[in-house]
């Protein structure tokens, strides 16, 4: 672990800095996937026909490479984070959508029937009554998105140093020292391990009414369909 | 200029249909690493799946260690493995498998673990040895969700081995990267294209499996 900590001056950042950059990079893209999935799943569990079109869509996006994206990209944003952030948020979507969908779907009938029969609206139902139903769902999709989105973060760095940690991949190419990739590759997994293991927490406080081993309900429509994008195509069409 | 007149000169570029550099070439490399790193990640996820899903034990492990693979960041991991064992196809095969397993071993798991257990009961009930009621009762009932698992698997495969271009390989991630260094994007958006043509022959191929080998009783059931 000798020098595990000491980043080359060329990458222009302490090994702190980086772990802010490669944390923002990651996560702001997730989080916008987030709010855009919200209204999209509203739409999608509304309007149903809606649903499989939207999910062929994601999956053909899911498909292309991230470096591709990027380089597209390269002529509308240039050489910045957000040619980076991008694509991850579309990347996001892809799970979020369909879990946002599975969960509120599994949300049990006289449920909405109650809170139609209270008078709630449809739009109110959908983010009091539905969305803290699906919380189990919507995390395990949450959480695939966003292991996918910190590991992807490090592709960036093929387009001139916007990968935060992956900057030191390009770095340890180039000067022949393995410890570098040792560093990031140790850093960016140690990094998607303990975000993963906040979001486990954050799923604890936000369903105080699940057992706190919670696999028996997220298990079932959340950790598969997240992990599965392409997979509720199926179900659907 | 816009991505599709891109794509459109790089595809009736004649120099890009024959030779070493050739689609049909790249294209091909591209399959055999695809196939490859199918092959082994399901040959690891899915009897492990198969069997605890079974069993019903070990759950908890097995998301641990799905979530520990997700972890590990692919593109690192080639670097890694690359500056580490140098050229070859072992260093691409390596982050590949370790993509795709995951998917494959928790849907698996899933999937046996939901099936209907009314059938699996009567299965037992009639004697059947445990061997028999895992691949007649369990597998054809779950076949349609195991075959998703296996699909995504495959879509991340074929668009990740793009960068087996990075350690000086080929497949479709050639042009791409080439297009990156030489300024041609042309190159970067026909292999984009090339990437997202493949994997909607995955999702044409499993679905065409899932015609064939899912039984007609359980698709109708499913569709219902």
């Amino acid at each position: 672990m000798n020098g595990f900590f000491h980043i080359p001056s060329a990458i222009q950042n302490s090994y702190g800095s980086l772990i802010v950059l490669h944390l923002e990079e990651a996560l702001l893209p997730v989080l916008a996937g987030l709010l855009l999935a919200l209204p999209i799943g509203l739409l999608c569990v509304h309007y149903d026909w809606l649903y499989a079109p939207v999910l062929w869509t994601s999956t053909v996006l899911y498909a292309i490479p991230s470096i591709a994206f990027f380089v597209v990209l390269i002529d509308y944003t240039g050489l910045s984070r957000l040619t980076v952030m991008i694509p991850l948020c579309l990347y996001s979507l892809v799970v979020l959508v369909p879990a946002v969908v599975d969960g509120v779907r599994s949300v049990p009938e006289e449920t909405n029937a109650a809170a139609s029969a209270m008078g709630i609206g449809l739009v109110r139902r959908y983010f009091q009554v539905q969305l803290p139903i699906a919380v189990p769902a919507i995390l395990a999709g949450l959480r695939v998105a966003v292991a996918s989105s910190i590991s992807l973060v490090s592709v960036g760095a093929l387009i001139g140093n916007q990968g935060a940690f992956g900057n030191l991949l390009t770095y340890a190419q180039l000067y022949r020292l393995p410890r570098l990739a040792v560093t990031s590759v140790v850093t960016t997994a140690v990094l998607a391990i303990v975000i993963d293991a906040l979001l486990v927490l954050l799923r604890r406080v936000l369903t105080p009414w699940q057992p706190p081993s919670g696999r028996a309900a997220a298990g079932r429509s959340g950790a598969t369909s997240g992990d599965s994008p392409a997979r509720t195509a199926e179900g659907a069409s | 200029m816009n991505v599709l007149n891109f794509m459109q000169s790089f595809f009736n570029d004649g120099s890009h249909w024959h030779g070493y550099d050739g689609i049909p070439q790249r294209v091909w490399e591209h399959l055999q690493y695809t196939a490859g790193a199918l092959g082994i990640a399901a040959a690891i996820g899915l009897p492990v799946g198969l069997v605890t899903g079974h069993t019903g034990r070990g759950g908890d492990v097995l998301a641990f260690l799905s979530a520990g693979a997700r972890a590990l960041p692919t593109f690192g991991l080639l670097v890694l493995m690359f500056v580490w064992l140098g050229l070859g196809i072992v260093p691409v095969m390596i982050p590949l498998v370790v993509l795709a397993i995951p998917p494959i071993l928790i849907t698996t798991y899933e999937a046996i673990r939901t099936v209907d257990p009314s059938p699996v009961d009567a299965a037992r009930g009639m004697g059947m040895p445990e061997a028999r009621i895992l691949f007649q009762v369990e597998v054809p009932a779950a076949l349609p969700l195991i075959l998703s698992g296996l699909r995504s698997a495959t879509i991340q495969i074929v668009s990740t081995a793009t960068i087996a271009a990075y350690v000086s390989l080929g497949g479709v991630g050639r042009y791409i990267l080439d297009g990156l260094y030489q300024h041609n994007y042309e190159k970067v958006a026909g292999g984009a294209a090339l990437t997202a043509l493949l994997a909607l022959l995955v999702l044409v191929l499993f679905w065409a499996v899932g015609r064939v080998a899912v039984s007609p009783g359980v698709r109708r059931r499913r569709a219902a």
